[in-house]
């Protein structure tokens, strides 16, 4: 039972973890079971505690007939009578999920809430698994063949014509992020490409190449939710959320008065900085959803790092690299080479946030007090945007 | 067959239609954009097709101008040699794609509908 809490009481984050990402033997229970146990080992809080679990999942009926897997993970973690509930967004499901664990916290429905995320993808053929992707659509984008590839084609054409920007800036996304993944243990491509190879690459949605692609992935991750007052009991150290919020923008994608703005990623901006109290200027790194080259320009153009149409400029000048960059972007390799397990995704943004918050980040730990996660559903049909802090 | 969209009180034209338009607007008419010609807005070729679409599958982002009202639709080209700022005109076909081979329940929507023509 939840406790009475003062609803301005900060919800903390105590717990993160997130598997090997790529293609994995296991199907979504092991998974999520696999991240679910390590989130709450590194918590140090046992399964009885949780009184909310959230499992964020784009498609596990349809990838492979398995549903119910909220109330499936309760049992096998040992987490009855935990109130379960699905989180589907889409690609932003993860992200989703962290708003609905949020919630649950700052509501005062649940003094420990755990969040996971996963899908079991690979097991597919890639016409398979983008035809189920591609579900998302509205009938008369449906029926002529179109992809969230596809979407990504066309939007790239538009920017790189409209604000004459060269096509190696969007390459040079795919070479930051490939370098970023080597230093990451469960990223699925721990491997350095170069410009050259990503821009001679096989085309798959012209302009755009193989390499401007995230790949097709198993795995999950996990964050452990709490009041304030409940993570102090646990540990000194913790991680606090400081904004969060959700938008959605125009189901039929053609529908958009301005194809490079993201309506969904600068509402769900406006509202996490709103929160928080912070703008673009305050954050220290950040984690977007490079699911394919061309999203990284937009979300920093619509969450105000980079004003419209500029954001190429600042990945060709190093802004956003990581050792050396002022505001460096996809630390953890991104979508791009973690791989993107859709309902896993938007949490293991957060996984690195944390991870990059609490110190913890390894040969990726860059210098950041104050971090945001952005997770895009569809092509930027449902985005959330948030922001986490160090415990002060 | 049309290429029906549907103009709204405020006098905003989209494609499809919806039941309420731009701020709350009820639907007063349908229009027949298959009449209009339209201008490629961006397009794209790809190679990387879902179960019962042609492969490669060129689709572009075109706009009508409806009596100074502008209203953009996707589809189809009937060709890849296409670029930006082609004029385009809708051309009917029976099947876009093959019903019941991707994930999407055959009755559960139309499968004719009109591609793009550089004219």
């Amino acid at each position: 039972m939840p406790r009475t809490q003062q609803a301005s009481e900060r919800v903390a984050i105590v717990g993160a973890s997130m598997t090997q990402f790529g293609q994995r033997e296991g199907w979504i229970m092991d998974l999520l079971a696999e991240a679910g146990l390590e989130c709450l080992e590194d918590a140090g809080v046992d399964a009885e505690n949780v009184e909310h679990l959230y499992v964020s999942n784009m498609a596990s009926g349809e990838f492979e007939g398995m549903t119910g897997v909220p109330n499936a993970l309760a049992h096998d973690l040992d987490a009855m009578p935990a109130y379960t509930q699905r989180v589907d967004q889409t690609s932003s499901s993860g992200g989703a999920g962290i708003y609905a664990a949020w919630q649950s916290i700052a509501s005062g429905a649940s003094d420990m809430t755990l969040l996971v995320g996963g899908e079991k993808m690979s097991h597919r053929s890639t016409p398979e698994t983008t035809d189920i992707i591609a579900s998302v659509t509205h009938p008369v984008e449906y029926k002529t063949g179109v992809t969230l590839p596809s979407f990504a084609g066309l939007t790239a054409r538009h920017y790189l014509e409209r604000f004459d920007a060269p096509r190696e800036s969007l390459g040079k996304v795919a070479v930051k992020n490939h370098k970023n993944g080597v230093d990451n243990p469960n990223a699925q491509f721990q491997k350095e490409v170069d410009l050259e190879t990503v821009l001679e690459s096989p085309i798959v949605a012209d302009p755009l190449r193989l390499y401007d692609f995230c790949p097709i992935t198993d795995g999950s991750a996990a964050l452990l939710f709490c009041p304030e007052s409940v993570a102090e009991e646990y540990t000194d150290e913790y991680v606090v959320v400081a904004g969060v919020d959700g938008a959605t923008d125009t189901h039929v994608v053609h529908e958009r008065e301005d194809p490079t703005i993201m309506g969904g990623v600068v509402e769900s901006g406006k509202g996490a900085y709103k929160m928080s109290g912070y703008g673009p200027d305050d954050i220290d790194v950040a984690e977007l959803h490079d699911m394919f080259t061309i999203l990284e320009f937009l979300q920093m153009e619509g969450l105000g790092f980079a004003d419209q149409g500029e954001a190429w400029k600042l990945v060709e000048e190093g802004y956003t690299k990581r050792d050396t960059g002022e505001l460096p972007v996809n630390t953890s390799g991104g979508l791009k080479s973690k791989g993107h397990p859709l309902g896993a995704s938007g949490i293991a943004q957060g996984v690195e946030i944390y991870e990059q918050l609490m110190g913890e980040a390894g040969p990726r730990q860059v210098d950041a007090d104050i971090g945001l996660a952005c997770n895009v559903g569809g092509f930027g049909n449902c985005v959330i945007t948030t922001i986490m802090e160090t415990a002060q | 067959m049309t290429m029906e969209a549907t103009r709204y009180e405020d006098g905003s034209i989209s494609y499809p239609g919806h039941p309420r338009g731009p701020g709350g607007t009820e639907p007063v008419e349908t229009i027949d954009l298959s009449e209009y010609t339209a201008e490629v807005v961006t397009w794209t070729t790809s190679t990387a097709t879902p179960p019962g679409v042609r492969e490669p599958n060129t689709l572009a982002i075109v706009e009508f101008d409806v009596d100074g009202e502008s209203v953009r639709a996707i589809g189809q080209v009937t060709t890849d040699d296409v670029e930006t700022g082609d004029d385009v005109e809708p051309v009917y076909v029976e099947e876009l794609r093959e019903p019941g081979a991707g994930i999407r329940e055959p009755d559960s929507q139309d499968w004719n509908g009109y591609q793009f023509e550089p004219v």
